[in-house]
């Protein structure tokens, strides 16, 4: 080849070489978004169904029911205005209480209940996940107008 | 009194850095020596200032002073010692401190190691540092003053997150820090290049073993701090996607791609604007890693401060100095001509193609971070991006990364024939593949077309980076193994083992959450855990539940594990601290998890398989950067200038 075919096919190949990656991760990106709904959003059928979505609130006070010996949790979120009766089974981060903010990731089940597959608590014990801190906002506003 | 004396150091500090931005450029532009001197008196006074600073806040952790704002939100009386000591980077304010006496340290390596460069140049470099500095230091004084005071005084402190209460944080943020600020010094110095119009082989020779000590800070300190969520954190994962694992992460990516760019440039003169444009990307993703996590932008365990003004005052010093030295390097691009070409099969294609790669993992990965942040600020709602993205995103240019490494490291410079590149490599190719079919299967059983991938692409990489030494230290043929070549060998070996600590952990890990009671036995692979019972117990500063579980394997007791559920008494935050038991084929993991009523607890099991790999690779790599560095070349360059010293002190 030519230096001037052989610069061409190298310019040739990258080119193949970034559409190929931009295409796979335009797919990988879509298939790995994940929205943010409050309780209220749930309530109000926003959320999609069969599709994993974040819920985020408050865990309402002595809502945390588990059978002795069970590694199966019922709690329930709420965001003040509504709430949402949560299911996980597993083990749960050491910043999940009752009376604190918590995201769960999951989907709504036939039942209405939200089945989390993850609990994620990556905040101390007096910060609120900013997700939660504006969805709790929004409700007040909702209900002061 | 005391940190007043702190924050007054840190106002001097500020005004010496201002006069080492200033007046070396200048004497630079207009040929004034005499100005171009303050570089060198400049930077030691700033870093003698810092040093000061640093003390003091050192001194005011370790003495309990708790009238300081900063100790008495991070530190309490009952800390043990060490972990005072390291409170003073364990909050924002600081962190920042702390930067920037890892700044002036870095800078005060250049005022020693730049002798032998032409005086214009280095003033240059440290006119950069200079403008840098001065950026950080005015933006801890007017928004994170670390001395400012608590009137009145707090009786006792608010603690160190007790997450932070761990052996790992003494080393894993000064080794970052000292990794995302060094990449401050190649950007000086390829501003200097510009500012000069001076970018050669000499100059990449110049800026590669700074890059190199970046590197490797970056690399160990990555490292640290993926081991320490490891075992810290509790739940066994090694690496997140993390916004703040990003931010660190890209820098990483950067850096190896400009190390490797460089390496072109030194050796034939070419890549000269890609090399410049690398360094300022570089740096430019580290200030941004600064701003993600100092910024209420992010969540994690890394987010101390949620305060606007902060964020903002990075964001316009990130502007200035990346879009400042985007701009100059637009004006003096056409200065950069190649001295040279090359063929489509040499050692420059492959590095080219290394490069290529790597940046496209960055800018993945940049994407993935920033894309919930726009969207939020649009006002398009919270999302976030799953981990399975940036697997997917990184693996696709990083596989065939690594596939090239091993014949971009055996190929010639200029030119190679394609058939002398396979006649040389054939045999190990095919071995690698085999042993990537056939070992999966003779351990595990199993095998996923990636994992086969993935381990044949890791043996691959080990064998032919382990070619060239083996055959100079063993068969003594060739020329002798120089320390960069073999450090350089030695990094790539590095990389395979990591590949292969990476992909074997996660493709046969094995993870299962179950409720025990004491007396039960439970089942995970081939190993039993005996749960004997729980007990209090009493730390320093916290009370913890232990419980104690015998590790069996076929029956026979291997150890005794002692996981614990640990409540710190001032912050009362609960902290899972996992039990481990470590040899070179695999790691079993057991972490405590909740009281689930009736006597019996969850517990998370996890057997990971050659997960040492992971660090062990790591560190092989930050070795072979080690051994690159201290290569006779650069020793040279350092020695002749002592001479020149010598010689103007006699006369």
């Amino acid at each position: 080849m030519k230096p001037r075919q052989q610069r061409m096919a190298l310019i040739a190949g990258v080119l193949v070489g970034v559409v190929v990656a931009v295409g796979f991760g335009f797919r990988a990106f879509q298939e790995n978004l994940s929205y943010f709904f409050s309780p209220s959003d749930v309530a109000a059928g926003k959320s999609p169904t069969g599709r994993s979505f974040r819920l985020g609130g408050m865990v309402v006070n002595d809502s945390v029911q588990r059978e002795a010996g069970s590694l199966t949790i019922d709690f329930t979120v709420t965001d003040f205005a509504n709430a949402v009766p949560v299911r996980y089974t597993g083990v749960l981060p050491d910043l999940f209480k009752e009376g604190k903010g918590v995201v769960v990731r999951g989907q709504v089940g036939a039942d209405g209940r939200f089945v989390a597959q993850e609990v994620l608590a990556k905040h101390d014990e007096n910060y609120m996940p900013p997700e939660v801190k504006d969805a709790l906002a929004k409700s007040r506003q909702a209900e002061n107008k | 009194m005391i940190p007043e004396i702190g924050q007054f150091a840190l106002v001097l500090a500020l005004c010496l850095a201002l006069v080492q931005a200033t007046f070396p450029l200048l004497g630079a532009a207009l040929g004034r020596t005499e100005w171009m001197a303050l570089a060198r008196p400049a930077a030691a006074g700033q870093f003698v200032f810092v040093a000061i600073a640093f003390g003091i806040l050192e001194y005011a952790f370790l003495t309990d002073d708790f009238s300081v704002e900063f100790v008495a939100q991070h530190s309490n009386s009952a800390l043990p010692a060490f972990y005072k000591f390291t409170a003073a980077w364990g909050g924002h304010e600081g962190s920042m401190l702390f930067w920037i006496t890892v700044l002036a340290i870095w800078t005060m390596a250049v005022t020693v190691g730049s002798r032998s460069q032409p005086e214009e140049f280095a003033s240059r470099v440290l006119g950069v540092l200079g403008i840098v500095s001065a950026g950080i230091i005015a933006f801890s004084l007017l928004t994170s003053n670390p001395f400012l005071r608590l009137a009145p005084a707090a009786l006792d402190g608010n603690d160190l997150n007790p997450l932070l209460q761990d052996p790992g944080m003494i080393f894993h943020p000064p080794m970052l820090y000292l990794g995302y600020v060094g990449v401050a010094v190649p950007f000086s110095f390829a501003i200097a290049a510009l500012l000069t119009g001076r970018l050669d082989k000499d100059w990449a020779k110049w800026t590669r073993p700074w890059t190199v000590a970046a590197w490797l800070c970056l690399t160990i300190g990555i490292t640290l701090g993926s081991w320490w969520a490891y075992y810290e954190l509790g739940w066994g994962g090694w690496w997140f996607w993390d916004p703040v694992e990003n931010s660190s992460f890209m820098p990483w990516l950067m850096t190896t791609a400009l190390l490797h760019s460089l390496a072109v440039t030194e050796r034939r003169g070419i890549f000269k604007s890609w090399t410049v444009l690398l360094a300022i990307a570089a740096f430019s993703l580290s200030l941004l890693g600064t701003f993600l996590t100092r910024s209420p932008v992010m969540v994690s365990v890394h987010a101390f401060a949620a305060d606007p003004t902060r964020g903002l005052f990075i964001l316009s010093l990130l502007g200035l100095i990346s879009g400042g030295g985007l701009l100059l390097y637009a004006f003096r691009a056409r200065a950069l001509e190649a001295e040279g070409g090359f063929k489509l099969v040499s050692r420059e294609a492959f590095l080219l193609a290394n490069n290529i790669l790597l940046v496209i993992a960055a800018v993945a990965v940049l994407f993935g971070t920033l894309y919930p942040l726009f969207i939020d600020a649009l006002g398009g709602g919270k999302i976030s991006v799953g981990p399975p993205y940036f697997n997917a995103m990184f693996l696709v240019p990083v596989l065939p990364l690594c596939a090239l490494l091993g014949l971009g490291m055996h190929s010639a410079w200029r030119t190679m024939s394609a058939d002398a590149l396979l006649r040389r490599l054939k045999w190990p190719a095919v071995a690698a593949v085999a042993a990537g079919v056939i070992l999966p299967f003779v351990f595990f059983r199993t095998a996923s077309v990636l994992a086969i991938v993935s381990i044949t692409i890791g043996i691959w990489v080990c064998v032919s980076s382990m070619l060239d030494p083996a055959r100079k230290l063993i068969l003594r043929t060739g020329a002798p193994l120089t320390r960069g070549h073999f450090g350089m060998c030695l990094a790539h070996f590095g990389v395979g083992v990591f590949i292969l600590g990476a992909t074997v952990a996660s493709a046969y890990n094995l993870e299962v959450d179950v409720s025990a009671k004491p007396g039960d036995t439970v089942k995970a692979g081939n190993y039993e855990f005996v749960f004997r019972g729980m007990k209090r117990v009493q730390g320093p500063n916290f009370v913890a539940d232990e419980g104690e579980f015998e590790l069996r394997r076929d029956g026979k007791l291997l150890t005794v594990l002692t996981p614990q559920k640990r409540v710190y008494r001032v912050q009362q935050n609960p902290m899972t601290e996992a039990a481990i038991n470590t040899n070179p084929a695999r790691d079993v993991f057991l972490a405590l998890g909740d009281p689930l009523g009736d006597n019996a607890w969850s517990l998370r099991i996890q057997v990971k398989p050659m997960i040492s790999f992971l660090w062990i690779g790591s560190g092989i790599m930050a070795l072979g950067g080690v051994l690159a560095i201290t290569d006779r070349r650069y020793r040279q360059l350092r020695q002749k200038p002592a001479v020149r010293v010598e010689a103007v002190g006699a006369a």
